[in-house]
């Protein structure tokens, strides 16, 4: 069974898509079987969500429009996840409980 | 055995160390070369692993950003795009070492050419993974330094320090390094003995000079390699007096310092470097008794925006306490290329103030500077070397100078007091002679080797260069007598102010304002507390 889902969200937090919220977005993305990829502008480049250093690699900073665009078994779900992970500015400062 | 070897840093964190040298260093060229390509492949995976491991440790023992940092490095060791490159260049014939340096870099220049400096600053975090890994690659097998050891190098990564075990004792010796560094802050605080800057020339790389046991002093900033047996035993007997007196003076810092028969002394800090002071509390100090300006002068000329941030960053920390500020102090053993002169006998030639005044257009880039700096606190001048009387009227005219220069301008200004060193026999003989001087400032150092006629960086005649000579404490009561007397303050800045052996002598010589390295205020404090005495000599 096969989808594709893709979002756009905005990248608020005050650094960007730094270091600790790279790890995070990394490691959420993993837990998704299906193949998931960003990139900072709808025509691509596209980078492999799951590798940090191809993440991190973006230095997209605070303001940037992210694309999140997912195929395969769960594509939707992780589209969601990420997209809301990126929304709560990656649970830095207050504590958040994890919805998804 | 080799004859004994000794070299002379300085103390980034106080301490003693006895041990066996680790080289540092050594681990960069030792990569061994494999067979094959798998073999290669596997050393490189294997080395990933280890350091991968290493890292997980460190962050049971991190907190905060620290652990932050560890967890992103464990992340980009665990991904199969940063080992990639590597990977396919040894599967083309590459060594493992060469193909993850080369890999490594690649990356590392992608975030240093960042445009942003959040993601130019990960550039470091990146060459440490890059080391940790080749560190695992070529270190073959177990070369954990042995407890106790005495870590020797050019210089060493925060994870080097945070993964060594130092319950055993051991230190630093670097040949580079700076006590304004991640890791002499980190030594500081646990308590750790670190000497840096022993020299590009360092302890040299031969086996006998590596091999046996090294004495370090990180109390003075020194090390001794093949020590004799009388060494060992001298050293041993100041390693205990200096932990004892540690012990009880930690209690003693934050407290003013008073003597046991209740006289108040002021005690302020020296200072090289405006980061300095970011380690040290400045309710624990009455001020900046020296604040050196060298090392403003370390490759180029500084022009006058760099110096007048520097100086205002010191003054701003202080608050409404003094800073005392040292005119350049270039020449004799502290050389400036393009500013200093070559010669045959360079302490006793053209440095401290007559260089200065030798090259007034570079002087007054820095008096300049100082008169802008002085708006942002309580900020004191001194001139170094100062011989005769016309020198200092010679300077102050050339800030009176200045001074009227920036008001003509409309810059803001201050004139501060102007004071001068006393460290040449000269000053220390005949005081009243600089009787229009703002305050007096004893150079004990300078001081000393030139009234011992024994220079204070040749082993062979330390044993002269005291200033606990009888002819040393005689000038230094008497220019503090005549300052009682003439109502110019005086104080004292050298090494001696900080040694708890010389505090009594100095104390009774008349002396109540001291200026100490930072790590030496609590002892310096102890010290004082320690001693009695009377009234006031007359």
């Amino acid at each position: 069974m096969s989808a594709s889902a893709e979002a756009t969200v905005l990248i608020t937090h005050e650094v960007g898509l730094h270091a600790r919220p790279s790890v995070k977005f990394t490691k959420l993305a993993k837990t998704f079987a299906a193949e998931v990829e960003i990139a900072l502008a709808a025509n691509g480049p596209w980078f492999d969500a799951k590798s940090i250093v191809k993440v991190m690699a973006t230095k997209a900073p605070k303001g940037t429009v992210l694309h999140i665009r997912a195929s395969g078994a769960g594509a939707n779900d992780a589209v969601d996840a990420l997209v809301e992970l990126v929304r709560r500015d990656f649970d830095e400062g207050a504590d958040h409980v994890r919805t998804a | 055995m080799s004859e004994p070897l000794r070299l002379q840093g300085i103390s980034a964190s106080a301490g003693y160390a006895e041990g066996p040298l680790f080289d540092l260093d050594r681990i960069a060229i030792a990569y061994a070369c494999k067979e094959n390509t798998a073999d290669e492949k596997a050393a490189l995976e294997t080395a990933i692993d280890i350091a991968t491991g290493r890292l997980a440790a460190l962050i049971k023992i991190a907190d905060g950003d620290a652990a932050d940092i560890l967890e992103f490095q464990i992340a980009m060791l665990g991904d199969d795009a940063l080992s990639g490159p590597a990977f396919a260049a040894i599967a083309s014939g590459h060594p493992a070492d060469a193909a993850w340096r080369q890999a490594l870099d690649v990356e590392i220049a992608g975030y240093e050419t960042s445009d942003q400096e959040y993601f130019r600053a990960r550039a470091a975090d990146i060459r440490d993974i890059r080391d940790q890994v080749l560190r695992a690659l070529t270190e073959d097998g177990d070369i954990q330094a042995p407890r106790g050891a005495i870590l020797y190098g050019e210089d060493i990564a925060p994870t080097r320090f945070l993964e060594t075990d130092w319950s055993g004792g051991g230190g630093i010796a670097l040949k580079a390094g700076s006590a304004a560094s991640h890791v002499a802050m980190l030594a500081r605080s646990r308590g750790v003995p670190m000497v840096v800057g022993l020299g590009v020339l360092g302890l040299g790389n031969s086996p006998a000079n590596l091999a046996g046991i090294a004495l370090l002093d990180a109390e003075h900033g020194g090390i001794v390699l093949s020590p004799s047996k009388a060494e060992i035993d001298a050293f041993r007997q100041s390693s205990s007096s200096f932990f004892a007196r540690r012990d009880r003076a930690g209690i003693f810092l934050a407290r003013p310092a008073v003597t046991k028969t209740g006289t108040a002394v002021r005690v302020q800090v020296n200072i090289a470097d405006p980061s300095d002071v970011d380690g040290i509390d400045i309710a624990t100090c009455d001020g900046v008794g020296l604040m050196r300006t060298e090392f403003l002068f370390g490759k180029t000329l500084p022009d006058e925006e760099t110096q007048y941030r520097a100086y205002r960053k010191v003054l701003e920390w202080a608050g409404d306490k003094p800073v005392t500020i040292r005119t350049v102090d270039a020449g004799g053993d502290k050389p400036v290329p393009g500013f200093t002169v070559e010669e045959g006998n360079p302490f006793l030639g053209l440095r401290g103030i007559r260089l200065s005044l030798a090259r007034p257009e570079v002087f007054r880039v820095q008096i300049r500077a100082l008169l802008r700096a002085a708006v942002h606190g309580s900020l004191k001048v001194m001139f170094p070397m100062i011989a005769v009387v016309e020198e200092y009227r010679q300077a102050a005219a050339m800030f009176a100078e200045e001074q009227a220069a920036l008001a003509t301008h409309g810059i803001p200004q201050k004139m501060p007091p102007l004071g001068i060193m006393v460290e040449v026999p000269s000053v220390a003989i005949v005081p009243e002679a600089f009787a229009e001087a703002a305050f007096f400032s004893i150079g004990s150092n300078d001081l000393t080797q030139y009234v011992m006629a024994a220079a204070r960086d040749n082993a062979l005649v330390a044993h002269l260069n005291s200033v606990r000579h009888p002819a040393v404490l005689r000038l230094v009561a008497a220019v503090t007598a005549f300052g009682l007397r003439a109502e110019i303050p005086v104080s004292l800045c050298g090494d001696a102010g900080g040694d708890p052996a010389s505090i009594p002598s100095l104390l009774e010589a008349g002396l109540r304002d001291l200026s100490v390295a930072p790590a030496q205020l609590a002892m310096a404090k102890a010290a004082i507390a320690d001693v009695s005495i009377q009234a006031r000599p007359a």
